[in-house]
């Protein structure tokens, strides 16, 4: 390192320094210089400067970074998050979550919309960050970094997970296909059959004051998930409000916290 | 050709191949000393080094395109564009379990020799640590750019499926859930939907997160290891592959219409009819056995449901208590004992379940559906 600062700088790295030295660029990014030209301090300086870098530590073990101990997973699974968010936000310049248009507006954003790969990129990243998050959860567990002091972060992990699989359920339904009306049928249906909230489940019919009937048909879990007896427009416009915006304002809330937390309970975890 | 495709359809079916996978779960994951002598006298740590991940991987295509290139059902469901990631998991989860258990197995040589594990860096050794900026930035980079390529590729080549306008007058059959909820689809064979749909979830969340509280174990914290954690490891894997992915890689490609079981190399079927004539452990009781009329009162009609449903989930934390489970009780004290537990006979109830059903054509323990309450 000491070596190639000694050295004379070629022509493009003078080119680079004076870049990153300009009064526009030093104003954007504090640390100035040209990064492969940074020395020890600056390096530092770089990550803790940076909004975005100093979710990072500015210096870790060695194992840390290696592919072998976390296999990226975490963050693979909060890459495809972000995916997820543009791809998402840009299918919903383009879909209307009603009955009447939904359908038509999956075929045109397939045939219509130039460089039509969102809905594609959308469907894979979803199965990607699905599988992603269970085998973070697969590397946690065999690395032994849910035990102390990081048990509460695998709770968030966990609360993580459930959210992840929210999402990806309720986005299912939209495409208001038969494949998207069915699945989203044969799960919530299975709300009937909560015990005491479900019509159709244990204890039901214990849930009655005098003659009125509180869970029936009409009112038990499932109708909540439905917003009606059957998987209808009402249901759709439900489940896309919990995709599009209820479920990730949720979750990057508990991301922020997995994230807070990684760091406060003293890094990647390694052995002592 | 037919002949093997024919075996292959035989053993696939979960009355044998789940057999298969108990008998050898525990060999390959020993939960104890006894097990795990076994497991090193049948030289199965072998499946760990570099020559049997060879060997396994090599199988494992050599099957795969056996099966793409001889047979027209098997290439439709595996080249469905949303069975993909369940393809990929054929591959991914057994090459991530080698991943750890090699560097497990490694770890514990070292441990045996009184070293520090493989991950071990001395934090008062400046050499030792490294700096995010560029070290961390440029691994996150490749990862990132790496995974918008697969991803655009993946986008390209495959078209994102759409079926025909939701029709609610007329459904497919079969009607699959979302891939990563079929395990709990697998489940509504053996349990009535109040416990493989809301129960079990819930008791599998709780069960998770009941993890880092349950395991009081210090050692194995941030490093990959096993013979420390033989137990903890042996019992999560077994929920997780045991169970969860061995029944979403059912559900994906071996259940057809009707929910019915299909080899790999079957025709889906929709004609397919299997008789089954299941029955109540009521009737199993007073009408198989004791030759008599149900008795008319619920109560005493499912007697022995409640007497076998109650052991199960009172006697026999006691009796495990006891036995097998003795040193969890010293260790774990009462309250985490218990939760532990019965989370534990909670997984159990399903394997258990399915042979109930295998075995004696067992429907329900319980069956009071007059009160939806069916166990
Ligand atoms: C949306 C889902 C999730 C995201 C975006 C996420 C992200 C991350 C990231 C970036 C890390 C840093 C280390 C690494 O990359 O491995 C991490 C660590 C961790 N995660 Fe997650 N995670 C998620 C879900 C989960 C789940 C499902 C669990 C467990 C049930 C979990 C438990 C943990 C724990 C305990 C750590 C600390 C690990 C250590 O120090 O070695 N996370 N997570």
């Amino acid at each position: 390192m000491r070596k190639r600062q000694a050295k004379r700088p070629g022509i493009f790295q003078q080119i680079g320094q004076s870049v990153g030295n300009n009064v526009i660029v030093r104003s954007i990014f504090r640390t100035g210089g040209l990064p492969v030209n940074w020395d020890r301090r600056q390096r530092m300086m770089g990550v803790l400067n940076n909004v975005f870098l100093h979710l990072h530590p500015v210096r870790l073990p060695k194992h840390a970074v290696k592919v072998k101990y976390t296999w990226c997973m975490g963050g693979l699974s909060f890459f495809t998050f972000l995916v997820l968010t543009i791809t998402g936000i840009l299918l919903m310049f383009y879909y209307r979550p009603t009955a009447e248009h939904a359908y038509m507006d999956m075929v045109d954003i397939g045939e219509q919309v130039p460089l039509g790969i969102m809905r594609e990129i959308h469907r894979w990243g979803a199965h990607l960050m699905v599988l992603s998050v269970w085998l973070h959860m697969f590397r946690v567990f065999m690395t032994g970094s849910y035990k102390p002091p990081r048990e509460f972060n695998w709770v968030v992990g966990v609360i993580l997970l459930t959210l992840t699989l929210l999402l990806s359920f309720t986005g299912y339904l939209l495409p208001w296909d038969q494949l998207a009306i069915w699945a989203i049928t044969v799960g919530t249906n299975m709300g009937r059959a909560s015990p005491f909230l479900g019509y159709e489940g244990p204890g039901a019919t214990l849930m009655q004051i005098g003659d009125v009937k509180l869970v029936h048909p009409a009112a038990d879990a499932a109708f909540v998930l439905k917003a009606g007896r059957f998987v209808g427009e009402a249901t759709l416009l439900r489940f896309y409000v919990l995709h599009c915006i209820g479920l990730p304002f949720i979750i990057m809330i508990f991301m922020a916290v997995h994230f807070w937390r990684v760091r406060k309970d003293g890094g990647i975890s390694g052995p002592t | 050709m037919d002949f093997i495709k024919d075996v292959i359809n035989r053993v696939t079916d979960p009355t044998i191949s789940f057999t298969f996978l108990l008998a050898v779960f525990f060999v390959i994951f020993p939960p104890n000393n006894l097990l795990l002598r076994l497991n090193r006298k049948l030289g199965l740590d072998k499946l760990w080094t570099d020559a049997g991940a060879i060997i396994f991987f090599g199988l494992l295509t050599i099957f795969m395109i056996f099966g793409v290139t001889s047979d027209e059902t098997f290439r439709t469901v595996i080249t469905k564009p949303d069975n993909v990631p369940i393809v990929l998991l054929l591959y991914i989860v057994p090459f991530l379990l080698w991943v750890c258990m090699k560097q497990g197995l490694a770890n514990d040589a070292r441990t045996l020799n009184n070293e520090k594990p493989e991950e071990y860096s001395d934090p008062d050794d400046l050499d030792s640590q490294i700096l995010v900026w560029p070290d961390l930035i440029y691994v996150e980079l490749i990862a990132l750019v790496l995974c918008s390529v697969v991803l655009i590729v993946w986008g390209v080549l495959l078209k994102a499926p759409l079926e025909e306008p939701a029709n609610i007058a007329d459904s497919p059959n079969p009607s699959k859930a979302p891939w990563y909820f079929l395990g709990l689809q697998e489940m509504l064979v053996y349990f009535d939907p109040w416990l493989a749909g809301v129960v079990f979830p819930t008791l599998i969340i709780v069960g998770l997160m009941a993890i880092p509280y349950i395991d009081l174990n210090k050692k194995g914290n941030g490093y990959y290891s096993f013979a420390e954690r033989k137990a903890e490891i042996s019992i999560f894997l077994f929920g997780w592959l045991g169970l969860w992915v061995y029944m979403v890689i059912l559900g994906t490609f071996l259940r057809g219409p009707n929910w019915n079981f299909f080899g790999p190399f079957e025709k889906w079927d929709v004609h397919k009819v299997l008789v089954l004539n299941n029955i109540n452990l009521s009737e199993l009781f007073w009408v198989k056995i004791g030759n008599q009329a149900l008795p008319q009162n619920i109560l005493l009609r499912e007697l022995p449901g409640f007497v076998v449903v109650g052991a199960y989930l009172l006697i026999m934390p006691a009796l495990l208590a006891k036995t097998v489970l003795k040193s969890y009780v010293d260790k774990l004290g009462l309250v985490r004992y218990s939760v532990f537990v019965i989370l534990l006979l909670s997984m159990a109830a399903l394997p258990i379940k399915m042979y109930l059903r295998w075995t004696l054509n067992l429907k329900y323990l319980i069956a009071i559906p007059e009160y939806f309450l069916n166990v």
